[in-house]
C-alpha cells in the first residue's frame, strides 16, 4: 500500500459494531484505512456516525468467482452492473472470469477489464486470466504478460472448460510459480460429460436427462493435486462439487500438496431433487449434486478442506433460460445472495461462527488471489474494506430487485437471514443503509492503491 | 387431470379411469360410424418436434373420432426451424385457442416445461419427450396387457389391474422413454417388471426403481413371464461404443427365433410378445417372433387411438380437475439437511 485516499468529510465513525461477532466496538475509517478500534470514541466535528447497534463488522467479501460478462455480452451483465451487484452483496473485490469475448487472455484484455473495474468504483475487480489461447486448451496464453500487465493477474483459469490435456496443465501449473500465480481448474472431465444435463443419479435416470458423474469431476481433481505435487506448484480447484472431491481434497492437504478448494453458495444448499422441475434456473455447471453431497461440502468448508466460499455468478439473458432444460444455458446468479446463504447454511447451523465466516469469504480467497490489501484484519492501520452485517433481518429472495441483470437465482421467493447494511470499499461507503451510496470517485483512484 | 406429461405420478385411481375410458372408446371403433362428438369446436395442436408418423397419426385418429379439429403443427418446415423458441411457439399456439397441445420433443422435459410455464394454458399432452417419459405408450401397454391377462383369467377387463402379472422389458433402457413409462405404470397397476439388457444400455440409478434388473435374457425368460416387452434398438447406439457389434447384441438381447422356440418348451402358452414399434426385424426381433400368434404389435397400435382418445377426452371434457397427473414439484424447498429454511 503506497498511500491512502481522502474520505469525506472527517471519515466515518462505525459505532457499536460487533467485529466478528465479538464484543462491541466503535471503528473510525478514515483515509482508507481503518484509524482507530474501541469501545466509546467521541467523533470529531465532520466524522459521520453510523449507529451499528446490532450489526456485525466482517471484513470484505471476496469472490474468486465471478462472471462480470464484459467485454462481449453486456446483454448479460456489465462490469458495472456486476460490481454494483457485489458491493451490494457485500464483496470488496470479485475477481472476474475469463470467459468473456474477446477471451481475456492477453493483457490487452485484462487491462480494459481491470480498468473498467476501476472506473466503475464499486468493488476492486481483479481479471483473472485464461491459461490457454481462446479457452481453447491448445496452447498457453501469455500468462507472464498477463501478471506483469496493470492488472496484475496472479489467478489463471479456463473456467467453463477444463484443461483436460494434462501435460498442458503441468506446464502451465509450473509456469505461474514465476510469479507466484495459480491455475484455478474447472475439473470437469470432457468425455465423460460430453452431453451432460445435471448429476447423474437417481434423478436423472428418471428425468431421462444426459448424467454429469461425480467422477469426472473427481478423475481430474485426483490427477491435478498428483501434478501439483509432481512440480510443487499451486493449484485451485473451482467450485467443488462432490463428496468424492473432498475425499481426495482432504487426502491431498494431508500430504501437504499444496492444493486450495472453493464451493459455491449453491452447492451448499441446493440439489439435484430440484431439476425434477425441469425449469432450467436449476441448471448449472457443476450441477447440484445429492443431499450427501451438500452435507460433505458443508463439512469440508468448516473444517478448511475447502478454503473458500466462489459465487460463480452468472448472469444470463432470460431467453436463455426461458426454454427447454436442453437449451437452456448454465449458471446461477450468485453474488447478491451469497451472503445469506452462507449464513443460513454454516451459520445457523453451527458449523462456521462469524470468524470462521469471514475465513471462508475474506481472508483464504484473498490469500488464494494475493490481493494484499483484502481479507485483512478489521485492526488499526489496516485498510478499510469492511461491511456490516444485520444477521438477524430476514427477506426474501426476489431477483426483479437485484442489481445484478441476471434474473436466474435458484433462490428466488426463499426467505434466507442476513442483509448486508453498509459495504467499506477503501473506506467509501459503496453501500448505506442496505442500498447503493456512491461509488468511489475517480479522482480518488488515482492516488490510492496504486501498485 | 389438467395434463398428462408422465406415468410417474399417475394415480392408480387416474390410471384405471383412463384405461376404463379407453375400453369405451375402443367400443366407438368398432362401430360403423366412428365418430363421438364429444369434443366438437375444441381444438387440438399435435406440435411434433420430432418426425413419428406413428404416433401422430394415432393422436390425430383419436382427435378426429372425438369430433375436434385437428392442426398438425411439425417442426420441420415451420418457424421454429427458423429458431422460434418454444416459448413464442407455445403463445402463438395459445392466441390460437388451442384446447390441448400434443407434444413431442427431443428435449426431456419439454412437456413438463410447457404445461408449468405459464406461456399457454391449455392441457398439455406428452406424446414423447427426449429419453424421458411417453406415458400414452405405456397406456397403451397396459390396456393390451390388461385385456390379455383378464382373457387369461377368464374376467372383464374394465375396473381390472395387472395383480401379479410379469413383464419382462427388454433392451435399450437408458435412452428409452417407453421403458420408463412402463415401469411406472405396470408397477402402479400391479405388475412385476423386470428390466434385461446389456449394463451400459441401464441408467446409473437404475437400483431405485421399483423392478428387478437382470443382464441375462435366457435366465429372465426362464422365470416365466407373462409378457416380454422388445425395445427398438435405435440406430445411433450402435455407433456409440455401448455394445460391440449390433450382432453380439442380438445374440444376447435379441428376441430371436431359439427363444420364442423356448417359449413352447418352457410351456409358456400364454406368454405375448410386444413391440412399440417401428420393430428393427432381424435385430431386438426376429420375423418369426414378430409375426408369430403371440405378438400384439398390431393390436399395441389399435389400441392406441384408444387410449388416446380417452386422454383427450378426460383432459379435455372429463370435468374433475382432482388428481393433476402433472409432478407436483415444490421448487425452491432448499434442502437442507441440518436445518429447515427459515419460512
Amino acid at each position: 500500500m503506497t498511500g491512502a485516499e481522502p474520505t469525506p468529510g472527517n471519515g466515518y465513525l462505525i459505532r457499536g459494531a460487533s467485529p466478528l461477532g465479538g464484543p462491541r466496538q466503535d471503528l473510525l475509517i478514515r483515509d482508507g484505512l481503518i484509524a482507530r478500534v474501541g469501545p466509546g470514541a467521541a467523533p470529531d466535528p465532520g466524522t459521520r456516525v453510523i449507529d451499528a447497534d446490532g450489526l456485525i463488522a466482517l471484513p470484505g467479501m471476496v469472490d474468486l468467482h465471478t462472471h462480470l460478462r464484459e467485454p462481449g455480452r453486456e446483454d448479460a451483465e456489465t462490469v458495472e452492473t456486476g460490481s454494483r451487484a457485489a458491493a451490494l452483496g457485500g464483496f470488496t473485490a470479485v475477481h472476474a472470469m475469463a470467459n468473456s469475448s474477446p477471451v481475456a487472455d492477453t493483457a490487452g484484455v485484462v487491462e480494459q477489464v481491470y480498468s473498467l473495474g476501476e472506473r466503475a468504483g464499486w468493488v476492486e475487480v481483479r481479471p483473472v486470466g485464461a491459461v490457454t489461447v481462446g479457452l481453447a486448451g491448445e496452447r498457453m496464453a501469455e500468462l507472464g504478460a498477463m501478471a506483469e500487465s496493470r492488472a496484475r493477474v496472479r489467478v489463471f483459469s479456463d473456467d467453463g472448460i477444463c484443461v483436460s490435456d494434462p501435460v498442458l496443465m503441468r506446464r502451465a501449473l509450473e509456469y505461474v510459480k514465476a510469479f507466484d500465480g495459480v491455475i484455478a481448474q474447472h475439473a470437469q472431465e470432457p468425455r465423460l460429460t460430453e452431453g451432460a444435463q445435471m448429476n447423474e443419479g437417481e434423478v436423472s435416470a428418471v428425468l431421462g436427462l444426459t448424467g454429469w458423474p461425480a467422477v469426472a469431476e473427481e478423475s481430474i481433481i485426483a490427477r491435478d493435486v498428483l501434478l501439483a505435487q509432481h512440480v510443487n506448484s499451486r493449484l485451485h480447484v473451482c467450485h467443488v462439487s462432490t463428496a468424492g472431491s473432498v475425499e481426495i481434497l482432504r487426502w491431498a492437504k494431508a500430504r501437504g500438496i499444496s492444493v486450495t478448494a472453493e464451493v459455491t453458495p449453491h452447492h451448499l444448499l441446493l440439489t439435484d431433487d430440484l431439476v425434477r422441475s425441469y425449469n432450467p434456473v436449476y441448471k448449472v455447471n457443476p450441477p447440484l449434486r445429492t443431499a450427501d453431497d451438500v452435507q460433505a461440502l458443508r463439512e469440508a468448508l468448516a473444517d478448511g478442506t475447502i478454503d473458500a466460499v466462489g459465487t460463480d455468478h452468472a448472469p444470463h439473458p432470460s431467453e436463455h433460460k426461458e426454454c427447454e432444460w436442453a437449451q437452456a444455458a448454465m449458471g446461477m446468479t450468485g453474488l447478491e445472495t451469497a451472503l445469506s446463504v452462507v449464513q443460513h447454511a454454516m451459520v445457523e447451523t453451527g458449523l462456521l461462527d462469524w470468524e470462521g465466516f469471514a475465513r471462508v469469504t475474506s481472508t483464504r480467497p484473498a490469500e488464494i488471489g494475493r490481493l494484499a490489501h483484502q481479507g485483512r484484519p478489521l485492526a488499526e492501520g489496516e485498510p478499510a474494506n469492511l461491511i456490516l452485517v444485520d444477521p438477524a433481518a430476514r427477506w426474501t429472495v426476489d431477483p426483479h430487485r437485484m442489481a445484478t441483470m441476471g434474473r436466474n437465482s435458484p433462490f428466488a421467493g426463499l426467505q434466507l437471514p442476513g442483509r448486508v447494511s453498509a459495504t467499506f470499499y477503501r473506506g467509501h461507503p459503496t453501500v448505506l443503509d442496505g442500498a447503493l451510496n456512491t461509488p468511489l470517485t475517480p479522482a480518488a483512484k488515482e492516488t490510492a492503491w496504486t501498485g | 387431470m389438467k395434463h398428462l406429461l408422465s406415468t410417474h405420478d399417475l394415480a392408480l385411481h387416474d390410471a384405471l379411469r383412463l384405461l376404463d375410458t379407453a375400453e369405451e372408446m375402443a367400443a366407438v371403433g368398432e362401430r360403423e360410424i366412428k365418430k363421438l362428438p364429444a369434443l366438437r369446436g375444441r381444438t387440438v395442436v399435435n406440435l411434433f418436434y420430432e418426425d413419428s408418423t406413428r404416433t401422430r397419426i394415432s393422436f390425430e385418429a383419436a382427435a378426429k373420432r372425438l369430433s375436434a379439429d385437428v392442426i398438425n403443427f411439425a417442426a420441420k418446415g415451420s418457424s421454429v426451424s427458423k429458431g422460434e423458441s418454444l416459448k413464442d411457439t407455445a403463445q402463438t399456439l395459445e392466441a390460437m385457442s388451442a384446447d390441448a397441445v400434443v407434444i413431442r420433443h427431443p428435449a426431456s422435459g419439454a412437456p413438463a416445461r410447457l404445461a408449468a410455464s405459464g406461456w399457454i394454458d391449455a392441457a398439455v399432452l406428452n406424446a414423447g419427450d427426449g429419453t424421458h417419459e411417453h406415458p400414452t405408450q405405456a397406456l397403451l401397454d397396459a390396456f393390451t396387457l390388461r385385456r390379455h391377462w383378464a382373457k387369461v383369467a377368464g374376467t372383464g377387463s374394465p375396473g381390472s389391474d395387472l395383480t401379479g402379472m410379469r413383464v419382462l422389458i427388454v433392451g435399450d433402457i437408458l435412452h428409452s422413454r417407453v421403458a420408463r413409462s412402463n415401469v411406472w405404470l405396470l408397477k402402479t397397476l400391479g405388475a412385476e417388471v423386470t428390466l434385461v439388457g446389456p449394463p451400459t444400455l441401464l441408467p446409473v440409478g437404475v437400483d431405485t426403481w421399483p423392478c428387478t434388473v437382470r443382464y441375462n435374457l435366457d435366465e429372465a425368460l426362464a422365470d416365466r413371464p407373462d409378457a416380454v416387452m422388445m425395445l427398438r434398438l435405435q440406430a445411433e447406439r450402435m455407433n456409440a461404443a455401448f455394445f460391440p457389434s449390433t450382432r453380439e447384441y442380438s445374440r444376447r438381447w435379441g428376441f430371436d427365433d431359439a427363444r420364442l422356440a423356448a417359449l413352447d418348451t418352457l410351456g409358456l402358452g400364454d406368454t405375448v410378445i410386444m413391440h412399440p414399434g417401428p420393430m428393427n426385424r432381424g435385430l431386438e426381433i426376429s420375423a418369426a417372433a414378430a409375426d408369430s400368434v403371440r405378438s400384439t404389435v398390431l393390436a399395441q397400435v389399435r389400441n392406441g387411438v384408444s387410449v388416446r382418445m380417452a386422454a383427450l377426452y378426460l383432459l379435455l371434457a372429463g370435468g374433475t380437475h382432482d388428481h393433476p397427473a402433472a409432478p407436483t414439484v415444490r421448487e425452491n424447498p432448499a434442502l437442507s439437511p441440518t436445518k429447515e429454511p427459515a419460512v
